[in-house]
């Protein structure tokens, strides 16, 4: 067997609280990210993603704390997102107990931003992020700023660039699809991950679990990730490796779960 | 006490706090080589380039020579996570070739895939295959993160393997040495076990 695709939940924290995250009534706080990653890590997700939107430069802190917290009872690999720009922020996301950390429009502005970090901290804790629109047939721009503000970098060309620069892995984003529900954009998924040697993973838009299998069968992603379909209950981590594996897709083991630990 | 050395590595805490709950009682984590010289287990974390690591080791004065005596004198227990599993290598050749340790013979290598749709970094779980029976390995998955890989100069030091476009160490050892490359700080209970047993481990 190879190495096993991957099913990532992902979390978006704003000033350490989780603002769209699982929402289960024997949860004591659902707004804490510890508590949720303690959940998805008890139901075997294979990595977990933190999207930090703090939108105030003074709260940036928080998500420090966060990890921190996390990786004391966490024993799941954790990428962190949002807000990252120099190596200096990379740094202490990774000391904090970080694993990855995803570039995302510091990277637009700068590509070289990449080159510092991996060669800082090496190219497997590097996730460049690719937030793409279709802008005709075969063709994605890069966008910005939640997917309003147009660049007018071709979203193929900025993510080879970013693999050569040094990115462990790419987080390629449909900025139609995210929100959605309607499935990963394929096509883009696909292009981007044949045109480059380092994991690709598929974001944005998935609404079912036949939507994992097609990122991955169609879109060549070697992880997939989702938010709100694990997040709302509607499929477990469990039921999404199932999926996976029905489909052909090596995934993991399933875990055996001790009673009163399988929520999710 | 357990010895888990501060180079600066950016697992360091991680795997701190593995070493926690798989239950070691008192860990120390320093720079210090007189605390690795008492150690009665040391462990060496590391992520990043072969390069910076070793010379982040090589440069707290006292450090190697420590290790040394604990393992090949005392022959104290001792754990190399991923870069600080390659660490023990003759040689690491990621950006340019550099001396390791030279504990295990053998080189760290560029991962070439024969599989070209095989991506690098080698990224996720995959199989820990046991190639010889030693009481710290179990078979399972484990999460894996690297682009260079052990080739290991005698197939006898290689403990175990995993499979990514071709056959890669995942584990080698020798005496009371063990390194893997995989992540037990990351793999859940796989990883978690894993360092029940090196905390227990008398070789």
């Amino acid at each position: 067997m190879t190495v096993r695709t991957r099913v990532i939940p992902c979390l978006d924290v704003a000033n350490g609280r989780v603002v769209k995250g699982v929402n289960f009534v024997d949860l004591a706080d659902a707004g804490d990210p510890v508590e949720q990653a303690r959940l998805y890590d008890a139901a075997g997700a294979d990595e977990l993603c933190f999207l930090d939107i703090t939108a105030s430069h003074e709260a940036r802190g928080t998500i420090l704390d966060v990890v921190r917290r996390v990786a004391e009872v966490c024993f799941m690999p954790v990428t962190v997102g949002g807000g990252v720009r120099t190596p200096q922020d990379a740094r202490a996301l990774l000391l904090a107990g970080a694993d990855k950390v995803a570039v995302n429009s510091a990277a637009v502005d700068r590509p070289a931003v990449i080159a510092d970090i991996a060669d800082r901290f090496g190219s497997q804790c590097v996730v460049a992020s690719v937030d793409a629109r279709r802008v005709g047939d075969g063709r994605w721009e890069i966008f910005t700023h939640g997917g309003r503000r147009a660049t007018g970098i071709d979203a193929l060309t900025h993510a080879v660039r970013l693999a050569e620069l040094g990115a462990g892995e790419l987080l390629v984003t449909s900025m139609d699809g995210d929100g959605t529900r309607a499935g990963y954009d394929l096509a883009l998924t696909r292009a981007i991950a044949d045109a480059v040697t380092v994991p690709v993973v598929a974001s944005g838009g998935v609404g079912t679990l036949q939507h994992l299998v097609d990122g991955v069968v169609e879109g060549h992603a070697s992880a997939v990730l989702a938010a709100s379909i694990f997040h709302f209950g509607q499929h477990s981590i469990g039921e999404a490796h199932a999926a996976l594996a029905a489909a052909g897709i090596a995934v993991r083991t399933p875990l055996l779960t001790p009673p009163g630990e399988g929520a999710l | 006490m357990i010895a888990l050395i501060d180079y600066g590595a950016g697992n360091l805490h991680s795997v701190h706090n593995a070493l926690i709950q798989a239950g070691a009682g008192d860990v120390a984590v320093t720079a210090d080589p007189e605390t690795v010289r008492r150690a009665d287990r040391i462990v060496l974390p590391g992520v990043g380039a072969f390069r910076a690591c070793r010379d982040a080791l090589v440069a707290i004065d006292g450090m190697v020579e420590a290790m040394d005596e604990a393992v090949f004198r005392r022959g104290m227990p001792f754990l190399g996570v991923c870069v600080g599993m390659q660490l023990l290598a003759d040689a690491g050749e990621e950006f340019g070739r550099h001396d390791g340790l030279g504990w295990i013979p053998g080189t760290v290598e560029r991962i070439v895939p024969a599989d070209s749709t095989a991506k690098v970094p080698h990224m996720g779980w995959n199989d820990v295959k046991v190639a010889r029976n030693h009481p710290l390995l179990a078979q399972g998955e484990a999460y894996f993160l690297h682009s260079y890989h052990f080739t290991a100069a005698d197939p006898a030091d290689v403990a175990a393997t995993t499979d990514h476009g071709g056959p890669l160490v995942a584990a080698v050892a020798r005496g009371p040495i063990m390194g893997v490359q995989f992540h037990p700080e990351k793999s859940q209970r796989y990883g978690l076990s894993f360092l029940s047993r090196f905390l227990e481990w008398r070789p």
